[in-house]
């Protein structure tokens, strides 16, 4: 095999790897498709080129949007500065400092002047640079720098980079879960290889990805899923190897209560909520191969020159009719593949001895959790995750009320950043201002004889010690 | 029992979490005829744990009872004996998402201190990745040692007693990650670097102080690591409490017409009830908290 040879096989950029592309605190997700254009910072961009290279290769981007990869060199030894001025006394914010004009920089842009270069001529341009003093001349060149950068990085996805990208672009997607927070659901609910973990979440398959890095493809998680079908966008992004995917496993909320009472059925046929969703899902799929059909798809393609010109017709209701019987066929076997799944789902979640629980989501927390955390075993740890802290407020009160767990607190975490250059350290001036709140604990076993009091009376102490 | 991986039963040998309420917890070792004192009483190991199912109510001598819980990296570093300041989970979260750790990764870590970051490292990258972990102190090195093979996760780690800034991991390439809590950081970086995989990887250095922090990123920046980021996470927690505030009366308002009848629609009967107040489920924080821990410092290690 060819990568025997190479070294760095499994650090290149394959077709159809799933990608992160990076430029400063930027990130996108992508899928690598040969002569598929993606837009990035509103540049379109082919990336028909990273093949081959290694993760973590820097391009630039040419016209047309192609890429190359950059050349090594030490960037900004390009700006020389010589002179600087001690303080920003004599500097008037007059406009007219730059005389380079917007249309001077377009022109200079198509010229193709590199971006070291525009950045040359606008500080040779600028009236005012000289009598800045070090340090602001340093963060002009680093500003103008941001601005007319035109490269981009390949990186391999990690949790890390996904979460951060979530949160930079789409919060709402993920219901403003920040990546720290994140970082405490997974540390918290002790997720780890090997175990056997339940997830509800509404996060776009962030939470569930995060998780299933994790577990490094060793163990269970079920998804429990609300609705038609499972979503899991976000884990997409993660490039996982294909076995990941045996240890995923989903099961419907809906069934939840029918499991809990021993009366989920997962081997007869029973016309319900299921088998209706995936009737609709095979009709989505009729309509779609006509809408294919009409740019000439590859399978049409074939089957034209198979057909003669002369009896086509006959031949073509033929071909018609067995294609609904394909279809029909097709549609039974994805029915029995998914009640196989159920049926999977419902075993490991039968024996009640799951190690862990994850929820993030945009459901009242209280009744997930309730209703879910019958699937823990005793001495293992939940977390849950909400926008809202008086949702978890009610979680936590009505744990104290049934018992069952120790350990119960809501927190949420506070991130700051820091710019950090010599002589001007500091926190950054812009910071996240909540990146939602967790309720986390243990489970324990249940007592009968009476609800939990979280320490024990002095009292009854006396009375017991007399019975030992 | 093992730090990485569950079971349901306590057996002889183990080291059970005993949970005495309100985050009170403390590590026992479960041994055959031994005995524990708890504050409400002796825990017989033979009797009261040895066969019992994680998670069980244990009734004391004196009648008071504790829960007795399996051992997890988070509820080690509550109750592990404290022989240096340790690291606590808010910021190991942090550095084990930030390092991008997970089954596999191999990570190099000094000092190892009292084991609290250690342990949690190893329960994320078992069963298939390795701790190099540095400790320049003779007996706190000695003491981890014989913890991780009671916890039974000696064999995804090696304990190397010696200076890591003079004499580095003990590893060259290997590295997926590095972390460093030691008092001269930026003494270290050439070391690390060494010790990391040829194409690439992350750092995280953690430094109660800013000058520390400073040193540190001008020596990461030199050695050619990239996305140097410093950032500070700390953990605020949440006091449920129930709290009744009281409302004020205004007296009867005549010049609204319409008040009364408004009045008898929204004003609950009990409200109405004097002196009226409201009850609400609130939270409250606490009247301290760790308000600094300490800067992490994150950097990449690009391909060389």
């Amino acid at each position: 095999m060819a990568h025997n040879e190479d070294d760095d096989y499994e650090y290149r950029i394959k077709e159809g790897d799933h990608i992160v592309l990076k430029r400063g605190d930027v990130y996108k997700a992508v899928q690598i498709q040969r002569k598929k254009k993606v837009i990035f910072e509103k540049q379109w961009i082919l990336l028909d080129n990273v093949v081959g290279h290694l993760y973590g290769t820097t391009f630039e981007i040419a016209s047309g949007g192609t890429l190359q990869p950059k050349e090594d060199k030490e960037t900004g030894s390009s700006t020389d500065v010589k002179v600087a001025g001690t303080d920003n006394r004599n500097i008037v914010d007059d406009g007219k400092s730059q005389k380079l004009t917007r249309d001077d920089i377009e022109t200079m842009k198509e010229q193709g002047l590199k971006n070291e270069e525009i950045i040359q001529q606008l500080i040779d341009n600028s009236s005012t640079f000289n009598n800045k003093t070090g340090y602001a001349q340093d963060k002009y060149i680093k500003k103008k720098k941001k601005k007319y950068e035109n490269t981009v990085t390949v990186l391999k996805p990690t949790c890390r980079i996904i979460a951060m990208m979530y949160h930079g672009r789409e919060p709402g997607k993920i219901c403003h879960l920040r990546y720290d927070t994140l970082a405490q659901m997974l540390t918290l609910g002790n997720i780890h290889a090997g175990s056997k973990v339940l997830v509800f979440e509404t996060c776009a398959g962030l939470v569930l990805g995060a998780i299933m890095e994790r577990m490094g493809g060793y163990g269970s998680v079920i998804q429990m899923y609300p609705g038609g079908g499972p979503v899991r966008a976000g884990v997409e992004c993660f490039g996982f190897p294909a076995h990941f995917h045996d240890m995923l496993h989903e099961f419907p909320i809906c069934r939840v209560n029918a499991l809990l009472a021993s009366t989920l059925d997962t081997s007869a046929k029973d016309p319900t909520a299921e088998e209706k969703s995936l009737n609709a899902a095979a009709e989505q799929e009729q309509i779609q191969p006509e809408a294919e059909q009409q740019e000439g798809s590859p399978a049409e393609e074939r089957m034209e020159t198979n057909t003669g010109d002369d009896d086509g017709q006959d031949r073509e209701k033929l071909e018609r009719e067995k294609r609904q019987e394909a279809k029909a066929q097709e549609r039974k076997v994805k029915l029995e593949e998914k009640r196989r799944k159920l049926a999977a789902a419902a075993a490991l979640l039968e024996g009640r001895n799951a190690d862990g629980l994850v929820i993030a989501s945009q459901f009242h927390p209280c009744s997930v959790l309730l209703g879910l955390i019958k699937f823990l075993s005793p001495s293992r740890p939940f977390v849950v995750f909400s926008q809202f802290k008086e949702t978890l407020i009610e979680c936590y009160t009505k744990l104290k009320e049934q018992g069952g767990t120790v350990n119960l607190m809501i927190t949420d975490t506070w991130l700051r950043h820091y710019q950090v250059l010599p002589d001007r350290t500091h926190p950054l001036l812009l910071m996240s201002g909540g990146g939602g709140y967790l309720l986390s604990g243990t489970t324990v076993a249940t007592d009968h004889s009476e609800p939990a009091a979280e320490e024990p009376a002095p009292k009854r102490q006396k009375v017991k010690d007399s019975e030992g | 029992m093992s730090f990485i991986e569950y079971s349901d039963l306590i057996q002889d040998g183990d080291v059970a979490i005993v949970h005495l309420g309100h985050n009170s917890v403390t590590a026992v070792k479960v041994q055959h005829g031994a005995q524990t004192q708890t504050r409400f009483g002796v825990i017989r190991h033979s009797t009261d744990l040895i066969s019992q199912r994680y998670g069980s109510k244990v009734t004391c001598s004196k009648g008071g009872w504790v829960h007795v819980l399996h051992p997890t990296p988070e509820l080690w570093t509550v109750a592990l004996p404290h022989r240096t300041q340790i690291l606590y989970t808010t910021d190991i979260a942090m550095v084990t998402m930030m390092l991008e750790l997970k089954p596999g990764s191999v990570v190099c870590e000094s000092g190892t201190g009292s084991g609290s970051l250690s342990h949690a490292i190893l329960r994320t990258i078992a069963p298939t990745g390795h701790l190099h972990t540095v400790e320049f102190h003779q007996q706190r090195a000695e003491k981890v040692v014989e913890e991780f093979k009671e916890h039974r996760v000696d064999h995804l780690v090696t304990v190397r007693n010696q200076d890591v800034c003079k004499d580095g991991f003990g590893v060259t390439g290997v590295a997926d990650a590095i972390f460093l809590d030691i008092p001269s950081p930026w003494e270290a970086v050439g070391h690390a670097k060494a010790a990391m995989k040829k194409h690439g990887g992350r750092l995280c250095s953690f430094s109660p102080c800013i000058e520390q922090v400073q040193r540190t990123c001008q020596a990461l920046t030199e050695r050619g690591f990239e996305e140097v980021r410093t950032l500070e996470v700390l953990l605020r927690v949440h006091n449920v409490r129930p709290v009744t505030l009281q409302l004020p009366d205004f007296g009867p308002d005549p010049g609204c017409p319409s008040s009364s009848s408004q009045a008898v629609e929204e004003a609950p009967p009990a409200a109405a009830a004097n002196p009226a107040s409201l009850k609400i489920k609130t939270t409250t924080p606490p009247r301290e908290m760790p308000g600094h821990t300490g800067y992490l410092t994150f950097a990449t290690k690009p391909r060389t």
